[in-house]
């Protein structure tokens, strides 16, 4: 049975969030024909093609800058980072290859591709959410970090 | 410049609801991706709510061949689901579980100065490099 964390559930800002998410890929379609993918934008730079660097550095530019945007409105939300640097660098190296591997991740196929209906985007996203939810049953309850 | 300027809004927006949604805070993340504990289905929400418009921005787009800028409309043509596309998802979401990062999240906690999210986005851009590698080699044997 399923236990719910009703002290930690945000419906309303969490679909706020993903509804300004949804616009921000909305927009990135609609204005410049493309899907926004962001390990697809990020992993694009290291094999870069002239005229084809300056838009990625601007949408991942707009990425790191949000904070800054955020904070002439208000404080931050907090976020907790519990992994330790060996930790961090294991998922980090597993998410780029993972990633570019799969050709996409939570933005590109659970975003966009959910959106226009894609059976492949569909299989990555459940491929990488299944992976996710294993991950933190063994990580959290089989050996008990 | 327009293409530029449209990817730097689209990359801001996308920023302020990632951070506005829970998603910047992978311990929020890690809630979502633990069924067994004490589960917080916030995070569906946030995909939901990304996908009610963005359903509705594919609609357009598809009866479309030119942006409203002008530009080609580029649909990812592969249908294909094979061997790589399940594998990298795999990878994916075993560094995704252990962290609680995707890539953009990632991005957005290093805006916010959180060093921890800089040594995680170096990680990842360091696989992605070695993908590449690996990519380059693949082709040139």
């Amino acid at each position: 049975m399923i236990e719910i964390a009703w002290n930690d559930f945000t419906p309303w800002s969490a679909l706020l969030g993903g509804i300004l998410v949804g616009i921000a890929a909305a927009s990135f379609l609609l204005l410049n024909g493309r899907i926004a993918g962001i390990s697809g934008i990020l992993g694009g730079l290291l094999a870069p093609a002239k005229g084809d660097v300056i838009w990625r550095l601007a949408f991942l530019g707009g990425l790191i800058c949000a904070p800054a945007l955020w904070l002439l409105a208000t404080d931050l939300p907090a976020i907790e980072i519990n992994a330790g640097y060996p930790a961090l660098i294991i998922a980090g190296v597993l998410v780029g290859i993972g990633t570019r591997y799969g050709s996409g991740c939570t933005s590109g196929h659970g975003v966009c591709g959910l959106s226009r209906l894609s059976l492949r985007s569909l299989m990555a996203t459940l491929s990488f959410m299944g992976a996710g939810f294993a991950t933190v049953y063994v990580i959290r309850h089989l050996l008990g970090v | 410049m327009k293409y530029s300027l449209a990817s730097l809004f689209a990359g801001l927006v996308f920023g302020i609801g990632l951070i506005a949604s829970g998603m910047a805070n992978p311990e929020k993340v890690l809630g979502f991706l633990d069924l067994a504990g004490s589960w917080d289905p916030s995070l569906a929400f946030v995909m939901g709510g990304a996908i009610l418009v963005g359903v509705f921005a594919f609609a357009i787009a598809r009866k479309r061949t030119l942006s409203f800028l002008g530009f080609d409309i580029k649909m990812p043509a592969s249908t294909h689901i094979d061997k790589r596309l399940i594998l990298g998802g795999l990878m994916f979401g075993v560094g995704w579980g252990i962290a609680g990062f995707c890539p953009g999240p990632g991005l957005v906690a290093l805006g916010a100065g959180e060093i921890k999210a800089a040594v995680f986005v170096a990680a990842m851009i360091a696989g992605m490099a070695i993908f590449e590698v690996i990519e380059r080699n693949r082709a040139n044997a």
